[in-house]
């Protein structure tokens, strides 16, 4: 979606802040939505698709100006309220008014070292890539209302295929809970000239991850 | 029903609205707090860069593991521990003097767990994830590194969920020092690609 989340290559957001890297949270709360957020998971209402399209989908104004674990905590009240596990009147109130519905999923902090250590990967059987490595490649110009990977800056410009992953959970449709529909996943390098214009840094090239569908033969 | 009705209000805004979903989700049984605190632990004390520069002290002492790195960095990976969420599909990016690498996520935060523990502030924010593929020579003297013209960069943007790990260059007179002298010049912003290893203390 062209959403607030679509930002590479945008002007005007200013200086990067660096920070000292021992710096794990900036103030408790972050680390309790961190916890929160993943444990919530277990409960099995989404896939990573679809929190990071709870995500991208929070008004712009509201994005821009939060934090990315406040980004987080909108999301998932989003989320589950959207699976009917909460309502906006006990956020309110601070307290439950009803039982969860899937208690019997939660995750007990004895599972919690193997779930983190088991991840989840992404590559699925699936079909046979059309392009090879060295192919050359335009992207469609691909802008779905919904979930997408295929970032704005990226869009209707030619690149060369640099790798090639096998097939990957297909975005597009996992984050609208529309299946897994696996596609080959490349790599594909730009030049920043063709990306931005003749101003460019000639010494730049960009690489994105392209599911096949975002792509057309050059 | 509260003992303290007040209580909330005397809290910053984000620590009262996480508390309360916290509460809420407690109470209704659907997490355990003692798995939220777990979580916790595991990415403030257990899982954090520190992981990352043993790989790369490994990848500048064992030119066998390095090739390996290059071949199959997820295993490779894999084989000193270091597995799991959000690093699942790794590729390892090598610079050399002609070739820099540089990670970044611009559509959300996405970036390799369990060598690098969680993202920094400035990794999840508009300015780098904005700049990064565009101008990231700005970017670089912004933590201080400049490269030489002539060098190449290449931005890395992780779009799907295969996950990077640069290996910067081994520092001028390291050698014969020992993989874990060589993991403490390794920085988490140089295996992002934004900075350069420490250089070794002269004698």
């Amino acid at each position: 979606m062209n959403g607030p989340q679509d930002i590479g290559g945008r002007h005007g957001f200013g200086a990067v802040q660096p920070e000292d890297e021992t710096t794990r949270f900036h103030a408790d709360w972050e680390k309790r939505v961190l916890g929160v957020t993943l444990a919530s998971a277990s409960l099995g209402y989404w896939n990573i698709d679809a929190s990071r399209h709870a995500r991208e989908s929070l008004p712009p104004a509201v994005y821009y100006n939060a934090s990315y674990y406040e980004i987080w905590l909108r999301a998932l009240e989003n989320l589950l309220e959207a699976a009917g596990e909460i309502s906006r009147d006990e956020l309110s109130e601070g307290h439950a008014q009803r039982p969860g519905r899937r208690a019997d999923r939660r995750l007990p902090a004895g599972s919690v070292a193997g779930v983190l250590a088991k991840g989840g990967p992404a590559d699925r059987p699936g079909p046979d890539p059309v392009f090879a490595v060295g192919d050359r490649v335009r992207t469609r110009n691909h802008q779905p209302a919904g979930h997408t990977r295929l970032p704005g800056y990226a869009r209707s410009h030619c690149g060369i295929v640099t790798a090639i992953h096998g097939c990957h959970v297909y975005p597009d449709s996992n984050g609208h809970f529309e299946g897994e529909d696996p596609r080959p996943l490349y790599t594909v390098r730009f030049d920043a000239v063709e990306l931005y214009g003749a101003d460019a840094d000639p010494t730049l090239t960009v690489s994105i991850e392209a599911w096949e569908p975002y792509l057309e033969r050059a | 029903m509260h003992d303290h009705p007040h209580h909330d209000n005397e809290l910053d805004e984000m620590t009262a609205r996480a508390r309360a979903l916290e509460t809420i989700l407690v109470e209704k049984g659907l997490i355990d707090p003692a798995a939220v605190d777990t979580i916790i632990d595991t990415y403030e004390h257990k899982v954090g860069p520190r992981n990352g520069a043993a790989v790369v002290a490994r990848a500048w002492s064992e030119p066998d593991f390095a090739d390996w790195l290059r071949r199959d960095a997820t295993e490779a990976i894999a084989s000193m521990g270091f597995v799991g969420r959000q690093g699942e599909h790794m590729q390892a990016l090598f610079n050399t003097p002609e070739d820099h690498n540089l990670v970044v996520c611009t559509l959300c935060s996405c970036y390799p767990w369990p060598v690098l523990g969680l993202p920094p502030t400035w990794y999840k924010a508009p300015a780098y994830r904005s700049r990064a593929v565009r101008d990231p020579r700005a970017v670089l003297a912004e933590f201080g590194v400049d490269l030489p013209e002539t060098t190449r960069i290449n931005v890395w943007d992780s779009t799907a969920e295969i996950r990077y790990l640069v290996i910067p260059e081994r520092p001028e007179g390291t050698e014969g020092m020992d993989a874990a002298a060589l993991a403490d010049l390794v920085t988490r912003d140089s295996m992002i690609g934004c900075g350069q290893p420490h250089r070794p203390a002269t004698s």
